[in-house]
C-alpha cells in the first residue's frame, strides 16, 4: 500500500493496516449506498430504499471502531511524521463517509415518500447521472488516497465543478417545475433536497481527496477550488417572471 | 474581515550560538561533517538521532568539554555572541560557567546540597559575604525546582537524595554560575516519568532566561520540550528546524524513517 519502509515494530504496521482496511470497507459500503439509492429512487423501488436506509447502521459502526482504532493507536504507538498523518486523515476520512452515507440514508427515506406520488418527468435521468458522477468521484478519491496519488486527488477537487453545475441545472428545473403546478411541489421539494444531498456528497468526497493531499504531502491543499453552487447567493437563478426576480428590480 | 488566526508568527529570538562548518575527529574517525546549526537565545533546542550519530560529541564542542580528550580535534568555528569560543584567549572554565553542562547520569559532588551548588560561585568569585552565597545557593535551587524539598536540609549530603531530586541539584548547580548557555545530555534517561516530568516542567522554565540545548534518545521528550529540532546521522545534521515541522512533516527522508521509528 506504501513505499514506504516497514516499521521496527511490525504491529505498529498492522495495526496502520487494519484501520486503513476498514477505510476502505467503509469507502465500498457507502459507494453501494449511493448507487442503491439512486436505482431505488429510479425504479421507485421500495425494498431497495429499504436496504439502503438499513444499512446505513452498518457504516455508522465501521466509523465508531475507526475513532477507537485512531485513538489507541495515538496512545500506544505516539505516531509523528507521516504516520500521524495516516491516523488524522482516516478519522476525517471517516467522518466524510459517515456523512455520505446519512445522505444517501436520506436519499432513500425521500424515495420512500416520493413513490407515492406520481413521477416528475425527465427529473429522474439528471439525478441519476448526478449520483452516478458523485459515486464516481468517492471511487477516484478512494482509489487516490490507496494509491497516494495526489495528481488524481487534484483532479478530484477540480471536477466538483461539475457536480455543482448539476445542482444548478436541477434547482432551476424543480423550480419551473413547481411553478408551473404547485400540485409538484411535494415531489419538487423532495427531489431538490435529494439534489442537494448529492450536492453535498460531492463536497465529501472533494474533502477526502483533499485529506489525500494532506496526508502525501503535509500541506492542506488552498481554498481556491472552483465553487459552482451559486444558488444560494445568486438571485438570477429564478426562471423569468417569478417573485424572487421582481424584488430585484424593486 | 478577519484576521486569519494563522497570521501570527513565532517570536523571533536572537542567535546565541553559530557554529560554522564544524568537524571533529576522534583520532582518524571523522566523527562530526560539516555541521552548520544556529542555536537561538531563550528556545530549547532538541538534538536527536541514533546512537553514535553525533549528537553528544557535537554538545560537548558547544562548551570544549572535548578538550579534555586527547586524540579530538575540532574544526570550523563556533561562536558565542559573535566570539569564537576556540579562539586561543577564550579561557576554557570562564567558557564553562557561561556555557553550562547537565550529564545523563546525575553526578552531585559527595559533599553537602549546600556545597554542590555554592562549588561553582565559590571558584568564580561570585560571592563576596556568606550572605551572597546563601542567598545565590537559594536562588538556585529555587531554579532548579528542588527548594521546597530540601531548604530544611542543606547540610546533608547531597547523594542522599533521589535520583530525580539529584539531577534537579545538578541543574541547580549548572544555573548557579548564572551561565547563558544550558547544555544537557541526556538529562532524564536515568529518571523515573514523574521525575521527568518534573525536569521537563524545570527545562520549559528555564527557557525564559537561557538558551537550552538538550540531547535526547526520546523523540517523545525532544517533541514536548523543545522549539527547535536537529536530526544527527552518521555525524552528519540532516534536518534542523521547527520541531513542530519535524514531527508532523520532515523534509528529509532519513529523519522521517527515524522518528516514525522505521528501519533506516
Amino acid at each position: 500500500m506504501t513505499e514506504q519502509k516497514q516499521h521496527i515494530a511490525s504491529a505498529f504496521d498492522r495495526d496502520l493496516e487494519a484501520i486503513q482496511a476498514k477505510i476502505m470497507k467503509m469507502g465500498g459500503l457507502v459507494e453501494a449506498a449511493i448507487l442503491d439509492a439512486s436505482q431505488s429512487l429510479d425504479a421507485r423501488d421500495e425494498e431497495l430504499a429499504d436496504k439502503v436506509r438499513k444499512g446505513d447502521a452498518a457504516i455508522d459502526e465501521l466509523e465508531e471502531m475507526i475513532n477507537e482504532d485512531a485513538a489507541r493507536l495515538i496512545a500506544l504507538r505516539a505516531p509523528t511524521a507521516s504516520d500521524l498523518r495516516v491516523v488524522l486523515s482516516v478519522m476525517k476520512i471517516s467522518a466524510n463517509l459517515e456523512r455520505i452515507g446519512d445522505y444517501a440514508k436520506n436519499m432513500a427515506k425521500r424515495t420512500g415518500v416520493l413513490v407515492q406520488m406520481s413521477p416528475i418527468p425527465g427529473s429522474h435521468s439528471s439525478l441519476r447521472r448526478m449520483a452516478r458522477e458523485v459515486e464516481r468521484q468517492l471511487q477516484d478519491a478512494l482509489d487516490a488516497y490507496i494509491r497516494r496519488d495526489v495528481a488524481l486527488a487534484e483532479d478530484v477537487i477540480q471536477r466538483d465543478l461539475e457536480i455543482d453545475q448539476m445542482y444548478n441545472a436541477l434547482f432551476r428545473e424543480f423550480l419551473t417545475f413547481m411553478m408551473e403546478d404547485p400540485r409538484n411541489i411535494t415531489a419538487c421539494m423532495h427531489l431538490h433536497f435529494i439534489a442537494k444531498n448529492n450536492e453535498r456528497m460531492g463536497d465529501h468526497a472533494t474533502s477526502i481527496a483533499e485529506q489525500v493531499v494532506y496526508l502525501v504531502t503535509g500541506e492542506t491543499p488552498d481554498e481556491k477550488r472552483p465553487k459552482q453552487d451559486k444558488t444560494s447567493t445568486d438571485l438570477g437563478v429564478a426562471p423569468e417572471g417569478s417573485y424572487v426576480e421582481k424584488s430585484k428590480d424593486a | 474581515m478577519y484576521d486569519s488566526p494563522k497570521s501570527d508568527s513565532t517570536v523571533k529570538h536572537a542567535i546565541k550560538i553559530a557554529a560554522n562548518k564544524v568537524q571533529v575527529f576522534y583520532g582518524d574517525t571523522h566523527a562530526i561533517k560539516d555541521v552548520d546549526v544556529q542555536i537561538e537565545d531563550k528556545t530549547v533546542t532538541a538534538f536527536i538521532g541514533p546512537s553514535g550519530c553525533g549528537k553528544s560529541t557535537f554538545l560537548r564542542t558547544l562548551n570544549r568539554m572535548n578538550d579534555t580528550i586527547d586524540i579530538c580535534r575540532v574544526e570550523g568555528e563556533i561562536l558565542l555572541d559573535g566570539e569564537n569560543i576556540y579562539d586561543k584567549r577564550v579561557d576554557p572554565v570562564q567558557l564553562r560557567a557561561k556555557v553550562g553542562m547537565v550529564f545523563q547520569k546525575p553526578n552531585p559532588f559527595p559533599k553537602s546540597i549546600y556545597d554542590n551548588i555554592a562549588y561553582g560561585p565559590r571558584i568564580h568569585g561570585l560571592a563576596k559575604t556568606k550572605a551572597d552565597l546563601d542567598e545565590i545557593v537559594e536562588k538556585s535551587l529555587r531554579r532548579g525546582a528542588i527548594w521546597n524539598e530540601v531548604k530544611d536540609r542543606l547540610h546533608s549530603p547531597g547523594t542522599g537524595l533521589s535520583g530525580g531530586q539529584q539531577q534537579r541539584l545538578c541543574i541547580a548547580r549548572a544555573v548557579a554560575t548564572e551561565p547563558e548557555v544550558l547544555l544537557m545530555d541526556e538529562p532524564c534517561s536515568a529518571l523515573d516519568p514523574i521525575a521527568t516530568g518534573q525536569v521537563e516542567e524545570l527545562i520549559d522554565e528555564l527557557r525564559e532566561s537561557y538558551s537550552v540545548v538538550i540531547v535526547t534518545h526520546s523523540m517523545q521528550q525532544a517533541a514536548r520540550v523543545s522549539q527547535k529540532t536537529a536530526f544527527f546521522h552518521l555525524g552528519n545534521l540532516v534536518e534542523f528546524g521547527e520541531t513542530s515541522q519535524i514531527f508532523t512533516n520532515p523534509k528529509d527522508p532519513r529523519t522521517e524513517s527515524y522518528i516514525t521509528g522505521r528501519i533506516g
